[in-house]
């Protein structure tokens, strides 16, 4: 299958703080890779190299070259405006506008340009809404405030919100960290439910979530990318001996 | 059995509620005074103060209006010329600058408010004035003449120069409260805007929406400021009581003519003449800031924050 993503030899620094060290892996295209470690592993680091938001980090350095669809997104003079829009990101807290809950998806649909018309328009929230698995709860309340809704709902609005400016990707930072285990397994369905049309990549402390998830996952250490495999492989028999102590609960 | 430590507790909520109260007596004990000493007016020219538009001492003649309309209008033209410039600063050193270059500007800033208000008054009536004399004026007048804001006769003196300095006066503070402002907003909401793909421009448009009732506040503090600032106003506006459309022309403002007649005016009347306006400006002041907390509960609303 195609590659969507092919990371090779890349290196991130804060300032004289090297964070990630020679880091190369490739991503088929509508599959979703879990990134696995310990805190301060590097793994949000890395997932936010992928979509250049850590661009707005003054003193971050990349060196290395991440290709997505075959382009390198740290070339001189890429688009980082249509890149954030190719590569759509939710983040680890729900992170609403303080606008209605329309207003909420319709925003990146509007900054874009991509409806035609008003119709259009509503046409692509509800769609996102119903991709997202909200649409039946907040069909009757649009016109409300991001607010009022619960920390998961509020989790799948902001998955809305990215899905609808048309994403090929979607990275995710540790999605389900501040839900209950149903809101949980409402967005892990979601997961693997938008797997059909999406390639995602999602951050995840939970080893389970990762199994439950995933087609591959990643195990970073200190920076580094200590194993990349099939998720199966990966859970029942690693290739690598940290990777076994870390997923079984040994360290970490 | 006693709770350990009951009776110190109760002292302590006795000491912080004689504290909390103390502000509302002190707000009281004012207006009760003033509107003692302001009775003879109040008595004799009633409701009919606030509308008279001569203020003639001798004749004990005494109508506040051109002293409302003057403080009014000084205090918006400052608004109108302060916000977009403070909202630019402040924008600018939160979203764009780089650090080296925020903390001198920052600074600056700061520098501006320490500056006492009789200095800018001079440099009102030396640097101000004459420019608006040579240069502003006529070049307003040039392109804009038809409108009658800026008609008539450009002395320097006057409305607009007043506002000005009065803009000056109040951009540190407004700048510095949406600032603070815009620094509270979480990174988290620009990251969520830049992650769909939005410009500078546009993730600034959302910062400033999730700060809007605390600009609205900063607004509103500097509006207070302006309303209440009085020497430097009395330096350049030209303490005549008259209301003209033109913004060439000498006004007054409330604070300005207390500034300015309170030690002259030895005679009962005249004295409780300047108390009433005196409370006019008191109660002003609250009906600004009672609207514009209206304005920041509506706004908070509908963002669906508590107010």
């Amino acid at each position: 299958m195609e590659n969507k993503i092919r990371v090779s030899n890349l290196n991130f620094f804060y300032g004289k703080a090297q964070a990630l060290y020679d880091i190369s892996l490739e991503v088929p295209e509508r599959e979703v890779i879990a990134f696995i470690g310990p805190s301060g592993c590097g793994k949000s680091t890395f997932l936010r190299t992928l979509n250049r938001m850590n661009d707005t980090i003054p003193i971050a350095r990349v060196a290395g070259d991440v290709i997505i669809d075959g382009e390198n997104i740290y070339a001189p003079g890429t688009d980082v405006v249509a890149l954030r829009r190719k590569v759509g990101m939710v983040f680890q807290k729900s992170n609403p506008f303080p606008k209605s809950i329309f207003e909420n998806v319709a925003y990146g649909i509007r900054i874009n340009g991509i409806h035609t018309s008003k119709t259009d328009l509503n046409e692509r929230v509800e769609k996102a809404l119903h991709d997202a698995a909200l649409w039946n709860e907040v069909k009757d309340r649009l016109n409300t405030s991001a607010f009022g809704l619960s920390g998961g709902q509020q989790q799948r609005l902001c998955i809305a919100r990215a899905l609808a400016v048309q994403p090929e990707v979607i990275l995710m930072d540790e999605p389900a960290s501040a839900l209950d285990p149903i809101a949980t397994q409402k967005i892990e369905e979601l997961v693997v439910e938008l797997k059909r049309d999406y390639t995602i990549v999602i951050v995840t402390h939970n080893m389970h979530q990762a199994s439950r998830v995933s087609d591959r996952t990643a195990f970073f250490m200190l920076g580094k990318l200590i194993e990349y495999n099939k998720t199966e492989k990966m859970f029942q028999n690693p290739d690598d001996r940290m990777t076994e102590d870390y997923i079984t609960g040994r360290f970490g | 059995m006693a709770q350990t430590g009951a009776l110190g507790d109760k002292i302590f909520r006795a000491v912080l509620l004689l504290a909390a109260t103390s502000i509302l007596l002190i707000v009281a004990g004012i207006f009760v005074m003033m509107v003692q000493n302001a009775m003879p007016t109040i008595g004799r020219f009633g409701i009919g103060f606030l509308f008279g538009s001569e203020w003639k001492p001798a004749q004990e003649e005494f109508g506040a209006l051109p002293f409302i309309y003057g403080t009014l209008v000084s205090s918006v033209l400052a608004l109108i010329i302060s916000v977009p410039i403070s909202l630019g600063i402040a924008i600018f050193l939160v979203e764009q600058a780089p650090k080296g270059i925020a903390k001198p500007i920052a600074f600056m800033v700061e520098l501006l408010a320490a500056i006492p208000s009789v200095v800018y008054g001079l440099w009102g009536i030396f640097v101000l004035a004459p420019f608006i004399r040579e240069y502003l004026g006529p070049v307003l007048q040039g392109y804009l003449g038809f409108i009658p804001l800026f008609q008539g006769r450009v002395t320097g003196i006057g409305m607009l120069t007043g506002g000005i300095i009065l803009a000056l006066m109040i951009t540190p503070i407004i700048t510095a409260v949406v600032r603070d402002v815009l620094e509270a907003v979480p990174t988290t909401q620009r990251e969520a805007a830049l992650a769909l793909g939005a410009t500078k421009w546009e993730t600034t448009t959302i910062v400033l929406g999730n700060a809007a009732s605390g600009i609205a506040g900063a607004v509103v503090l500097g509006l207070g400021r302006a309303i209440g600032e009085t020497m430097a106003v009395t330096m350049v506006i030209g303490n005549s009581p008259q209301i003209s459309a033109s913004l060439f022309e000498p006004a007054n403002t409330i604070a300005s003519l207390l500034a300015a007649n309170f030690a002259e005016a030895t005679d009962r009347t005249y004295l409780s003449a300047l108390i009433e306006i005196g409370l006019v400006l008191f109660l002003v002041t609250f009906v600004v800031n009672a609207f514009a907390k209206i304005l920041v509960m509506g706004v908070a609303s509908r963002n669906g924050k508590a107010a």
